[in-house]
């Protein structure tokens, strides 16, 4: 009864989280130029680029903690791991570079992707598991572990490259997934009736207690991330949800529709910004 | 001693608000406790949790997305007004941030009333 409750409140409160400053009505091409307007407002003193470091880009004296820790950075070994899994050969003889070819050179810039034919938002780390469903290999766990060590050995090798989402205009499905990752955003919901927004556009640079509130913008650039409270790295939709229950909502599985749409939306958000995986946090 | 219970009587009366019955009848002495009863609630991190967006006096490494909590009995007179602050606060803002800790049964009514008696002695 309680937890019906519960649902009905939230239900009934979401849309109403369309804060002030930012309100995403337009295309997603507008809905991007405001997001990072607003960003850039607020925070006048961090260059674009910057805002591929989270906290780091908006506050100086953790900022000099964590340049500390990134003189030897711990996600090294899983990005070593992750080269040794990727290299090992499937039992038919292929391997992940025949899914990856270019692999060398950068391929997560190119994810997530809207695939027409599965009509369906593809991330890298569902991309992965296809490629060994696809050549008869057991698929991997989502939240960290070998996953997340091979998607952190790719994340490194694509540094540098731009952040280029595409809502292809021809294929209304695509928009409809993106719209369906902006509402999950934006609507607030939990116990404690926060959205993403609440804490990552609206309060943005505030603390809650002491924990500092990163920018959406950019948050993705740097994942899979090396967190010392993981103390492995740990993939985006593991992020998506730790911040979900830490509201008191239910989360959802890593790589459900649900959180590939909202990867899809908030990537896009992100448009312009360079990779810098895998990161390391706290 | 006529007195006296009528003072106590006075004190509580000015005490519960909106639906303060717990607090009816209640002799100063446990007012007081009651103020320590609505802090405790207030600062655990399982309930209230004020703190991670409230400055209040006393706390450490409080947040900042809401105002400090200070002075309220000059800027919040009206308890009753208070007290749906805290119970709903979308009642007062509807973009609020703060949780609706009555409306979510996040605290208990009782609970809430005792969160009202610490507020407004801040
Ligand atoms: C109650 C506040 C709150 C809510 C709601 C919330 N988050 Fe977070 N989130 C945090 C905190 C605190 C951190 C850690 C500090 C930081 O990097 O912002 C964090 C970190 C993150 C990070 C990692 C950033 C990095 O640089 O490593 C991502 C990604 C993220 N959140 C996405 C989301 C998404 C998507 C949602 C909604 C599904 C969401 N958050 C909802 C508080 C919240
Ligand atoms: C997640 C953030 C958050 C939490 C947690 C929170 N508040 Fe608030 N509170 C706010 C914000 C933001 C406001 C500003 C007014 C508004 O938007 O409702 C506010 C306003 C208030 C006010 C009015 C203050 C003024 O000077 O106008 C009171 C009183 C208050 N909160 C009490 C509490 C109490 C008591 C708790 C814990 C039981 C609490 N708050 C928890 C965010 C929060």
């Amino acid at each position: 009864m309680r937890t019906v409750r519960i649902l009905l409140a939230a239900l009934l409160s979401s849309y109403l989280a369309f804060g002030p400053s930012v309100s995403l009505a337009g295309s997603p091409e507008e809905d991007r130029e405001a997001f990072q307007n607003f960003y850039k407002e607020r925070f006048p003193n961090t260059p674009f680029e910057d805002f591929a470091n989270g906290i780091y880009s908006i506050d100086k004296e953790r900022r000099q903690e964590w340049e500390q820790m990134e003189e030897f950075p711990q996600y090294e070994l899983d990005i070593d791991a992750g080269e040794a899994l990727f290299h090992k050969k499937f039992a038919n003889g292929k391997g992940f570079a025949d899914c990856f070819p270019d692999y060398e050179t950068g391929v997560r810039q190119n994810y997530p992707h809207w695939d027409p034919k599965r009509g369906e938002v593809v991330t890298m780390e569902w991309a992965i598991n296809l490629c060994l469903e696809e050549n008869g290999e057991k698929p991997l766990k989502y939240n960290r572990g070998p996953l997340a060590e091979i998607s952190a050995y790719l994340a490194y090798l694509s540094r540098g490259h731009v952040i280029d989402v595409k809502v292809p205009k021809d294929d209304p499905r695509a928009l409809a997934a993106y719209e369906d990752g902006k509402r999950f955003y934006y609507t607030r919901r939990g116990q404690l009736n926060f959205s993403c927004a609440s804490c990552h556009v609206h309060t943005s640079g505030l603390k809650l207690r002491s924990d500092l509130l990163s920018p959406a913008l950019g948050q993705v650039s740097h994942f899979p991330v090396y967190r010392k409270k993981w103390s492995a790295v740990g993939t985006l939709h593991r992020r998506y949800g730790g911040c979900n229950r830490q509201v008191r909502a239910a989360s959802f599985k890593p790589q459900s529709r649900q959180y590939r749409n909202l990867e899809y939306f908030h990537t896009y958000m992100s448009n312009g910004i360079r990779l810098n995986g895998p990161g390391g946090r706290q | 001693m006529i007195r006296h219970s009528l003072l106590a009587l006075a004190i509580a009366g000015a005490l519960s608000s909106v639906s303060g019955a717990v607090l009816l009848f209640s002799p100063p002495a446990l007012a007081a406790s009651v103020i320590e009863e609505g802090r405790a609630i207030a600062l655990d991190r399982r309930k209230g949790n004020c703190m991670s967006c409230h400055i209040i006096p006393g706390v450490s490494s409080a947040g900042n997305p809401g105002p400090p909590l200070i002075a309220m009995k000059a800027r919040w007179p009206d308890k009753a007004k208070l007290r749906i602050q805290i119970h709903d606060a979308r009642k007062l803002n509807p973009l609020s941030l703060m949780p609706p800790f009555g409306a979510h049964e996040i605290l208990t009514e009782e609970e809430i009333d005792k969160v009202v008696e610490f507020v407004h002695s801040l």
